[in-house]
């Protein structure tokens, strides 16, 4: 039962780097296994390990869990990195959900025509600047702490930095307003795990490219199919 | 700071009906302030009440609360409706996220053109009767017991009933191949605070309508 935990997903970012980052922060080490073929992802369905046909996938603690957000929060719950009472959940919850659909907007990117991804990546970058960013600038500003919550490193920090950096390669000085969060970019970068993760050769995946992008799409056409109407709410 | 949770939203389902329905459930009175009005939602906006711009947004216990997950599970939290661990979290969690999916397919329905309604609704059909409501019937098949998890009412009871009455509306017969999930109806129909929040004239909002697509529509520059 005790054993790494083993993450089921294509060999790319997608919805299973923030559980990479999580666990990686969190000093935790772990295996994976890639789904490369249409066959290897029904083979583990018809194997009933995924509870609702989806990835991710990742096994631990004696658990198949499913579902991005349910995974997310048993490892922050598991590495108490989820704050120290619910009034403190509550504001990691928030502003994780804030870099989840900014991130999820652009996952989607790739999977776009190139009319629409130019179209959503100028929307990106204006919601970045004035909707997401301002709050965690702002948020940093006000307390004075190195971290987002209760002045203790938490999940929200990682998923910040997360994002921060997605951002950056669609935009690479998007910071430039933001001395808060370069700052922050800086000591967050330099966490001994996060660091580690952030060097060549950890299991960090590169941003998606057209190879990727036409594979994952043979194997999961379905989810990108789902994605369309959690597309429109996310642009609202 | 004490005070009844105030619930800022349109006055229909959209995302904040989970949230009605948990605090119902969990016996919790609430006001709700509706926003009609492209300029209201605005005015919220400058005046710095939304973290990121958007609705729902709750007022409770001081906070100004966004992003529907947040809100409903620090309302979990509170009123011990998310297991007695992590491990029952986790299980609520995913039973929860899961239901969450079918359940946005449902809420995006009347947003769909005329001609892609029937297609969504096949596809909300298939995905009920193949992926999520096996997973429920098995559950509770499996343990036997009246809930899903850890033999004790939690959010994720909570979270399916709503999920099976919004897909019944839609499907009148999606449970006739689902015994358990029938009786599960039954059972948590007559908790009584849910009992109570099912009859009309309680917080409940009915199925969108077309006014309520219009509203919405206008609202956010989408028509």
């Amino acid at each position: 039962m005790a054993g790494k935990p083993k993450l089921h997903y294509t060999c790319g970012r997608g919805k299973m780097e923030s559980i990479r980052w999580l666990l990686a922060a969190a000093g935790v080490e772990f295996e994976e296994q890639f789904i490369e073929t249409n066959e290897h992802l029904e083979k583990l369905r018809n194997g009933g390990s995924l509870l609702f046909q989806q990835v991710p996938l990742v096994e631990i603690d004696g658990m198949k869990m499913v579902q991005t957000r349910a995974i997310l929060n048993y490892i922050a719950g598991k590495y108490n990195l989820y704050g120290k009472d619910l009034k403190e959940r509550a504001w990691i919850d928030m502003y994780v959900e804030g870099t989840t659909d900014l991130m999820g907007m652009i996952m989607q990117l790739p999977l776009q025509s190139a009319e629409m991804r130019e179209k959503n990546l100028a929307l990106i970058i204006e919601r970045a600047k004035t909707r997401y960013f301002p709050v965690y600038e702002k948020a940093l500003k006000d307390h004075g702490h190195d971290y987002l919550v209760g002045n203790k490193f938490s999940w929200a920090d990682i998923q910040l930095l997360e994002a921060i950096l997605m951002v950056e390669e669609c935009k690479p000085d998007i910071l430039s307003a933001f001395p808060q969060l370069q700052a922050f970019k800086g000591r967050i970068s330099n966490i001994p795990t996060i660091k580690k993760f952030l060097q060549p050769g950890s299991q960090r995946k590169p941003p998606a490219d057209d190879k990727y992008i036409a594979n994952r799409g043979k194997c999961c056409l379905t989810s990108v199919r789902f994605h369309f109407p959690q597309l429109l709410l996310k642009y609202l | 700071m004490a005070g009844k949770p105030k619930l800022y939203y349109f006055d229909g389902r959209g995302k904040m009906e989970s949230i009605r329905w948990l605090l119902a459930a969990a016996g919790v009175e609430f006001e709700e302030k509706f926003v009609e009005t492209k300029e209201q939602l605005e005015k919220l906006v400058k005046d710095g009440d939304l973290l990121f711009h958007q609705l729902p947004m709750v007022e409770i216990d001081g906070m100004k609360m966004v992003q529907t997950r947040a809100i409903l599970s620090y309302i979990a939290g509170k009123y011990n409706l998310y297991g007695k661990d992590l491990k029952e979290r986790a299980l609520i969690d995913m039973y929860v996220e899961g239901i969450t999916d079918l359940m946005q397919m449902v809420m995006m329905l009347p947003f769909s053109p005329a001609e892609a309604k029937a297609k969504n609704l096949a596809s909300i059909e298939e995905k009920a009767t193949k992926r999520y409501f096996p997973v429920f019937e098995k559950v509770l098949k499996q343990h036997g017991q009246d809930f899903l998890v850890g033999n004790r009412f939690s959010w994720a009871d909570v979270q399916l009933l709503e999920v099976i009455l919004a897909v019944e509306e839609k499907i009148p017969a999606v449970l006739s191949g689902f015994p358990q999930l029938q009786a599960f109806k039954t059972k948590m129909s007559n908790v009584p605070t849910i009992k109570k929040f099912l009859q009309p004239g309680s917080a409940r909002k009915p199925p969108p309508d077309d006014n309520y697509v219009a509203t919405v529509m206008s609202i956010f520059n989408l028509n």
